[in-house]
């Protein structure tokens, strides 16, 4: 039994590991593809028929002014918007070509494959730090300890937490502070190895250092994975992204590379946006 | 900082057990559901029962009569066992809801205290006293003290059964008003004990008669308090200081007896018992249906 | 305006009089629990005087003047046997119940399914009691208690005896169901109370509904959903009417829970089935109101423990939710 799984563990990766290995031949490829996604809550738009593609190893912004839909959209891409009470969603999301609203058991299937960090830190209260960071991995039926020592140290190193932590991985999440409670969020979902990270204002909480650490930790990142960052801060935007989407009432209004949007917005909008002078 | 390679090296340690895990999920929520099967069942069951025994002995007789000698042809009916429970219902409440009520006000209105938090944490111990020891305690300081079962201690124990459910039903009803009611009345100057007889206890109506509600069709199912106090009788009321039947009490009286015609007479009375119990309750769920409430401390007991 | 003014009317007094009379109602609950405990206390004084700590760890029963001994223990035992029998059977029933209903149940099926509760927590003891006694009886000793009695009835011990039907295991089984309200509505209320968050965070893992429950709900629940049994627990210890018509009522030695089973006695049961026969100022009545007294701390200190554990979850949602 266990050495089927095993096989097909091995089969299963080789299909995932292909990208990798053409990484710097070929053209940037499109990770994950979002066609007319409409998001509800009651309702009530949130999200207006988006229609996006975000590029392999590439850091997506999306900004825009508070309310105009960016978490909505977020959780649309891993499929937790419709977890939300009396939501509703309809459109595709294609990760590697499949799309994941296609099957109702698909959901869990490619929810490891895209890691996700949430606006507000929800660290599970009672499990310890490290069992916080390792929850994943036990999840997904890796049970050698050394390997899950090894990531669980990797990944609070990875978010700038370990050197604080380091003596304390058995004390209780819910005892950091806020800021080392979204740090600790990143670090889980670091952990489960995805391939697409979506980060919903990760540096909020964050001192100037922590959020440089978290900048650096996503230009490392970049080199495999496709990251899709929620930010308020422009500056931010500019410093770790390649693509910038400007979002408006739920709808996209502008999308392009981080350059173009700052330095030359086509839309007006836009241009107000991001000169700071909104409302 | 993890390298691409040594990420590539713990993806072989994850297993692809999504499969296996899915059938687990839905062996889990095949038991769930079992679980919620296993609770309707005897529901089905009882409702079932006590309609297909009960509605045959149904009759204007069954309603109106005295109940017969025991064992006898003459088999009469409950009609003392029905004045008594809506005569309990009615005397209990008249203690009950006023102090109960007054006791909510307290709470909710005078209670943000260290008084008021240990009333309230009294009163749901109160909510949870074996019924029993409530009616061996009315026996002790009525029965006792007048020296005969009576309908006034049947009224003592009852009222003390209700008083914790109507004391945090109203509380809470109270508490569901907004501030700005209060801090309007305030505002115009009226008096606090007018803000809250005219203006509160009006807004918070339909949480209150719900309160009230539950805790009558609590009473009206007790038993146990009963073989205390009131004893049982076979006779229509003959003063407040005698002895008196009340449905529950009589249809535990009916099952102990050895006749079939007995029995099936017991579930005559628990039809009634249950008609009356299930339509307080029901009525009240559809008087605060859309509220907050029905949840929360708003909960559905039953006589023990 | 006119009513603004109408309504200003009464003098301060009554401000006063008022508060004083709210004060008086919350004051008399406390009154009627410290009176009740003091005439319990005192009404069962001579069985204490007579019998002293035998009382609670004596077995014998026996009513008949000159020959009078009192011993509590197989009725506390009997409580304790029953009343954690029907726990064993009914909190995992009644906590899947609560996940289907928090988790599982679609939409439409919520409402309609919580009736169903609200209903099986309508239904007065004393009619669990006449169903037990005439239907469910029957159901439990001919497919139940007799092909297991047979089976079995020679090498288990808990199982020995001449199923009759009206004994503990029929008693335990009724009370599960009876405790099934209590239980799930409250471990209900107290999953509900989970962030979804926390849900979602496991989610994001991957994680199955099943798999979200384990690490997301059952963890931050716990102590709430330990606090909903106990509250169960609660109520069967208390619960009279309906154990009273199930259990077979044995008194003395032969009542202590010996086999599944074999008629017993809880301290309800013997109360309300001996009542009748207690004359006033007897030995024997001040026997019952002690077992009364005995039950009665034993139901609040399980209810106290019960409170104090749903309370802080539900507080902790409600502050969460206000913040
Ligand atoms: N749980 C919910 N229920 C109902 N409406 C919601 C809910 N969450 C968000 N909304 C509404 O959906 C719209 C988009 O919200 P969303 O959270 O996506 O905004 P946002 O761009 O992430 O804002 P912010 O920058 O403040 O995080 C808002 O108008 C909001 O009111
Ligand atoms: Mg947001």
């Amino acid at each position: 039994m266990d050495d089927l799984e095993s096989q097909q563990v091995d089969k299963m990766e080789t299909v995932t590991r292909t990208p990798i290995i053409r990484k710097y031949v070929e053209e940037p490829q499109y990770k994950l593809i979002a066609e007319n996604i409409v998001a509800s809550y009651n309702g009530i738009e949130a999200v207006k028929n988006i229609s996006v593609k975000f590029r392999e190893r590439a850091v997506t912004a999306l900004i825009g002014p508070s309310g105009c839909g960016k978490t909505t959209f977020l959780r649309c891409l891993n499929r937790m918007h419709e977890l939300s009470q009396n939501a509703k969603v309809t459109g595709k999301v294609l990760l590697d070509g499949q799309d994941l609203y296609s099957k109702r058991d698909d959901a869990i299937i490619h929810r490891r494959k895209i890691g996700m960090v949430f606006q507000k830190p929800n660290p599970f209260p009672t499990m310890s730090i490290y069992d916080n960071v390792a929850a994943g991995l036990k999840l997904n039926g890796v049970r050698d300890r050394k390997i899950i020592d090894q990531i669980v140290q990797g990944c609070l190193e990875m978010v700038y937490l370990w050197d604080e932590v380091k003596d304390d991985l058995k004390k209780p999440g819910m005892s950091m502070s806020g800021g080392q409670q979204q740090r600790l969020c990143i670090a889980r979902a670091l952990a489960i190895q995805p391939e697409v990270l979506l980060m919903d204002e990760p540096a909020s909480a964050l001192d100037p250092i922590a959020t440089q650490k978290i900048e650096e930790m996503i230009n490392e990142l970049k080199k495999e994975y496709t990251i899709i960052i929620v930010t308020h801060n422009m500056q931010q935007a500019v410093r770790v992204s390649d693509y910038t989407g400007f979002m408006y009432l739920g709808d996209l209004v502008e999308f392009g590379e981080t350059k173009q949007i700052f330095e030359n917005p086509r839309n007006e909008i836009t241009a107000k946006y991001v000169q700071g002078q909104f409302g | 900082m993890i390298t691409i390679e040594q990420r590539a090296e713990f993806r072989k340690h994850f297993r692809n057990n999504i499969s296996s895990r899915l059938i687990t999920d839905k062996i889990v929520k095949g038991i769930v559901f079992g679980c919620v099967v296993l609770a309707i069942v005897p529901l089905t069951s009882i409702l079932l029962e006590v309609v297909r025994n009960g509605a045959p002995t149904l009759s204007i007789a069954f309603f109106t009569q005295e109940p017969g000698a025991v064992g006898s042809n003459q088999l009469g009916g409950i009609g003392p066992a029905i004045q008594g429970t809506l005569m309990l219902i009615g005397m209990s409440s008249l203690i009950g809801v006023p102090v109960g009520v007054m006791g909510g006000i307290f709470l909710s209105e005078y209670g943000n205290n260290k008084y008021g938090h240990m009333i309230r944490f009294f009163n749901d111990v109160l909510a949870e006293f074996p019924t029993i020891v409530i009616g061996l305690f009315a026996f002790i300081v009525i029965v006792l003290v007048l020296g005969n079962f009576s309908l006034i201690a049947g009224m003592f124990a009852l009222s003390i059964i209700m008083l914790p459910i109507i004391t945090r039903t109203t509380e809470e009803s109270l508490k569901l008003v907004p501030v700005t009611y209060r801090e309007a009345g305030y505002a115009l100057g009226i008096k606090r004990w007018v803000v809250v007889t005219r203006i509160l206890l009006t807004s918070a109506k339909s949480g209150l008669i719900t309160g009230i509600m539950l805790a009558v069709a609590r009473i009206g199912g007790e038993t146990a308090p009963l073989i205390f106090t009131i004893l049982g009788s076979s006779q229509f009321f003959t003063g407040f200081d005698q002895p008196m039947d009340a449905l529950p009490l009589r249809i535990w009286r009916l099952s102990l007896l050895p006749y079939n015609s007995s029995i099936a007479q017991g579930w005559g009375a628990a039809l009634v018992l249950i008609l009356i119990v299930l339509s307080l309750n029901i009525g009240m769920r559809y008087l605060f249906l859309g509220k907050r409430g029905r949840g929360g401390r708003f909960r559905i007991t039953a006589g023990r | 305006m006119i009513q603004t003014v109408k309504l200003k009317g009464g003098s301060p007094i009554f401000d006063k009089v008022f508060k004083v009379m709210a004060a008086i109602a919350a004051t008399y609950i406390l009154a009627i629990i410290i009176l009740i405990a003091f005439q319990l206390i005192s009404g069962s004084y001579p069985i204490w005087d007579k019998e002293g700590i035998s009382f609670l760890t004596g077995s014998g029963w026996n009513a008949v003047e000159g020959r009078e001994v009192y011993g509590a223990a197989p009725y506390i035992a009997g409580t304790f046997v029953t009343a954690g029998l029907a726990m064993l059977i009914g909190v995992p029933i009644s906590i899947g119940i609560a996940m289907f209903m928090s988790e599982l149940a679609p939409k439409f099926l919520r409402s309609p399914l919580s009736f169903v509760i609200e209903l099986l927590a309508a239904v007065p003891s004393v009619i669990y009691g006449l169903w037990g006694l005439f239907i469910f009886r029957d159901y439990i000793k001919n497919w139940i208690e007799i092909p297991l009695g047979n089976t079995f009835g020679n090498k288990v011990w808990f199982l020995s005896g001449a199923p009759f039907g009206l004994d503990i295991f029929t008693t335990s089984i009724v009370l599960a169901i009876m405790i099934i309200p209590t239980i799930s509505t409250i471990s209900r209320e107290i999953m509900i109370a989970v962030p979804n968050s926390q849900r979602e965070a496991a989610y994001m893992l991957g994680a199955t509904k099943w798999e979200v429950f384990k690490m997301a709900v059952i963890p931050y629940s716990k102590s709430g959903l330990i606090g909903a049994s106990i509250l169960g627990l609660g109520r069967a210890v208390g619960e009279t009417m309906a154990v009273t018509m199930l259990i077979g009522n044995a008194t003395g030695p032969s009542a202590f829970p010996s086999s599944l089973f074999a008629p017993g006695q809880t301290m309800s049961s013997i109360i309300a089935n001996e009542f009748a026969e207690a004359s006033p100022g007897s030995l024997h009545l001040a026997a019952l109101v002690g077992i009364g007294l005995i039950l009665l701390i034993v139901a609040i200190a399980i209810n106290i423990v019960a409170q104090l554990l749903v309370s802080r979850v539900l507080k902790a949602h409600e502050g969460a939710v206000l913040a």
